[in-house]
């Protein structure tokens, strides 16, 4: 008997307003109320200018390490537009603008980059979780965020963020696997952004596209244009509604594209075209949507020359905050280790030693202890 | 002789090793078209091709565990982590295969592969990637753990990794990297694994360290010994396992006092392994309890006060004059 055929499948990839601008006004009809469409506009413009002062903090000492958001600002936005507030969104590193959005303040972002833990201190009532930079770790987070909803049957979900290399990564599969399986309400969000580091997609995955990653699972998967905030939204709308719904993981793969370095410490010309940048840089997600609300005459010159200024000072204010911070004490990195501080951790706050010997005389005030002063402090 | 950092003798070592013996492979991420994302594997794609300079997905375990594939067949290879912190990504494969292939095989399958990966702290680097868990692989069983702190016996220590019959994990100081430069011999010197190097001899008192503590053990060195009279004696670890008991037990028996820093945790730390062979094998000639200045028992912190958490001069100093003064 010959072998039949017991599976085929086929990957949706949705666009709705393209690069040439062009929009699809079946797909795209009542998706985004147009005061919406401007206030995601105006997000996106502050968040780019976050950016290129964020990028330039790094140059100029008065930050880290920092891993650029531009070009990716519609991916995190149209996701975070979608969900409601006490659902979760679970991200790697790239979403600013998305986290933004939710309402995390810009200083948050610059203090993690800065070297400063309080940046990951997520303020009550935002349901997000610290930048996550072992790469892959957080899906699982974000599956057992989405299990504890179910568990306790509330409406939420959880959405997590993560990139093209990152689904290389066994936690991933793990993660998909675990979804698909125990029925979780999850909504996997992968920002293929061309390139792992100097890794190109194409390392990572050998499939046409890493959407269909989500077929082997048995769960829903599509494609969508990564700058075009309707296809972010459409397709977010329609996994977010199927996991509320029905507890059904989606994978949505988002095509998109970092227009800068990996990092400050990269340098992309090593390993990409100029030219591939500059074919992206006309895929822009913030140009492409400022021409079209031109078009629907909701946006103007001056209301952008508003805009930009607007967006100054609210860095500005950011990157003020995040630099007048008092120093973090040391000792408060011993204080969030346990719920209970033990003894001997207790001794290496309080003389801030760990020698054994330096640790007795200075927490008796002693610089030099003697074997009989040792003893004492043991007995 | 030319003079080289730390970078550029690692690059070495893995070019001669490489010229040397087709079995030797490099792997890892971003380490063929980029050179690695800190340069160590710089120009080797051009030179030996995609076939054994190899740009992996991104995935530790699946690096180790393929790795261990390869390296059962008799090929060396030599597996790059990024960063230490992601060696807890692939700790199933470390733990469970690199280091009992050879025992549970019963030497049918050794393991002749190397882990490289950048460790410790002092570069203001993100969360997660300053760690020093090197007490992690010595508690492990079946691995080899070394740590180079200069560019010269980086190269040589690189070389007889490679060229080991066993499975070893090279943890590479990046504060060093490209700290300083020194004198690197043009033909390949000979280093034993398991042996630790005197690089000061002295008698009143032992320090021992190695990988990047070593600078500032040598810095607190020169103050002891210039300013407050003090005859060091400082030993570079080079090997921490297999130890060198030995040359520890032969110095702590001749000065009777000792120090130990590394950057990683206190508890269960390398100096607490060291601090119990020293009660075993010189404590008669002991005069002061063994003293350590290492990383407290909290996470590197962010790198904003990474400074407060790193042993430097200053704490050692301390804690040589403390011990001195113990009687
Ligand atoms: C477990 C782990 N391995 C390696 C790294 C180093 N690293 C940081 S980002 C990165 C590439 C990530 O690529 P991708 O998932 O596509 O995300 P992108 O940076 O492109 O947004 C690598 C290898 C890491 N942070 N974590
Ligand atoms: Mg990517």
């Amino acid at each position: 008997m010959p072998a039949r055929t017991v599976y085929t499948a086929s990957i949706e990839s949705v666009s709705i307003l393209d690069e040439h601008g062009r929009f699809d006004a079946q797909l795209g009809a009542d998706l985004i109320p147009n005061d919406d469409l401007v206030k995601l506009y105006e997000q996106m413009a502050i968040s780019r200018r976050f950016d290129e002062i964020a990028f330039k903090l790094q140059r100029s000492g008065r930050m880290g390490t920092y891993p650029e958001n531009r070009g990716q600002e519609a991916t995190s936005l149209g996701a975070a537009y979608v969900l409601n507030k006490d659902d979760w969104l679970v991200t790697c590193y790239r979403e600013n603008t998305g986290l933004f959005w939710r309402g995390l303040p810009m200083e948050y972002i610059l203090l993690h980059w800065m070297g400063d833990e309080r940046g990951n201190k997520i303020p009550d009532g935002l349901c997000i979780t610290p930048l996550a930079i072992p790469i892959g770790t957080q899906m699982l987070h974000a599956a057992g965020l989405a299990w504890a909803a179910k568990y306790r049957e509330e409406k939420r979900i959880a959405c997590t963020f993560f990139g093209d290399g990152a689904t290389s990564e066994g936690d991933f599969h793990e993660a998909m696997n675990f979804a698909a399986n125990l029925d979780l309400p999850i909504v996997f969000f992968c920002q293929n952004n061309g390139w792992a580091i100097s890794v190109p997609t194409n390392k990572q995955c050998s499939a046409p596209t890493l959407a269909q990653r989500g077929i082997a699972y048995g769960m829903d998967c599509i494609q969508c244009d990564g700058n075009d905030i309707f296809a972010v939204v459409r397709v977010m709308k329609e996994a977010s509604q199927r996991a509320r719904e029905t507890n059904r993981p989606t994978f949505i793969e988002a095509l998109t594209y970092r227009l800068g370095d990996h990092t400050t410490a990269d340098d992309a010309r090593r390993y990409r075209d100029e030219a591939e940048l500059q074919m992206w840089m006309q895929r822009d997600p913030i140009i492409r949507l400022g021409n079209y609300l031109k078009e629907l005459k909701l946006w103007d010159r001056s209301k952008e020359d508003a805009l930009q200024e607007r967006a100054k000072a609210e860095v500005a204010d950011a990157v003020k905050r995040a630099e007048e911070i008092a120093d973090t004490p040391i000792e408060e990195y011993f204080d969030a280790m346990y719920a209970d501080i033990p003894e001997e951790l207790r001794r290496q706050r309080d003389t801030l030693r760990t020698s054994s010997l330096g640790q007795e005389g200075f927490a008796q005030g002693v610089e030099t202890p003697t074997k009989q002063g040792i003893e004492e402090t043991v007995n | 002789m030319p003079q080289m950092n730390m970078a550029e003798s690692l690059n070495l070592a893995l070019d001669e090793c490489m010229n040397a013996d087709e079995r030797v492979c490099i792997m890892g991420e971003d380490i063929a078209v980029n050179g690695g994302v800190f340069r160590i594997t710089k120009g080797l794609l051009e030179k030996y091709g995609e076939d054994r300079v190899i740009d992996t997905p991104l995935a530790e375990n699946a690096i180790i565990g393929t790795a261990v594939g390869m390296a059962i067949t008799g090929l060396k290879p030599v597996a790059e982590i990024q960063f230490s912190g992601f060696t807890m990504q692939a700790f199933d494969q470390i733990e469970q295969n690199m280091a009992r292939y050879r025992n549970r095989s019963r030497g049918r399958y050794p393991v002749p592969m190397v882990l490289r990966t950048p460790y410790g702290g002092g570069i203001r680097a993100v969360e997660h990637h300053s760690e020093s868990r090197e007490a992690y692989w010595a508690h492990t069983p079946g691995l080899k753990v070394v740590i180079p702190s200069g560019p010269r016996n980086a190269r040589s220590l690189l070389n007889a990794a490679i060229n080991d019959p066993d499975p070893v994990i090279f943890y590479e100081p990046k504060a060093v990297y490209r700290a300083y430069r020194e004198d690197v011999p043009d033909e390949p010197e000979a280093i034993e694994i398991g042996k630790a190097q005197v690089v000061r001899t002295g008698s009143d008192i032992t320090l021992i360290a190695y990988g990047a503590m070593m600078r500032p053990t040598l810095e607190a060195t020169e103050d002891l010994v210039d300013l407050h009279n003090v005859d060091v004696e400082v030993i570079d670890l080079l090997s921490i396992s297999p130890m060198d008991t030995q040359t520890l037990v032969d110095s702590v028996s001749k000065t009777g006092r000792c120090v130990i820093v590394h950057e990683g945790p206190r508890n269960c730390g390398i100096a607490a392994e060291i601090i119990a062979r020293l009660n075993e094998k010189a404590f008669e000639h002991l005069e002061a309890p063994v003293n350590r200045v290492t990383g407290y028992d909290i996470h590197f912190p962010h790198f904003q006060v990474e400074q407060h958490y790193l042993p430097d001069p200053d704490t050692i100093i301390q804690a040589v004059k403390q011990t001195l003064a113990y009687e």
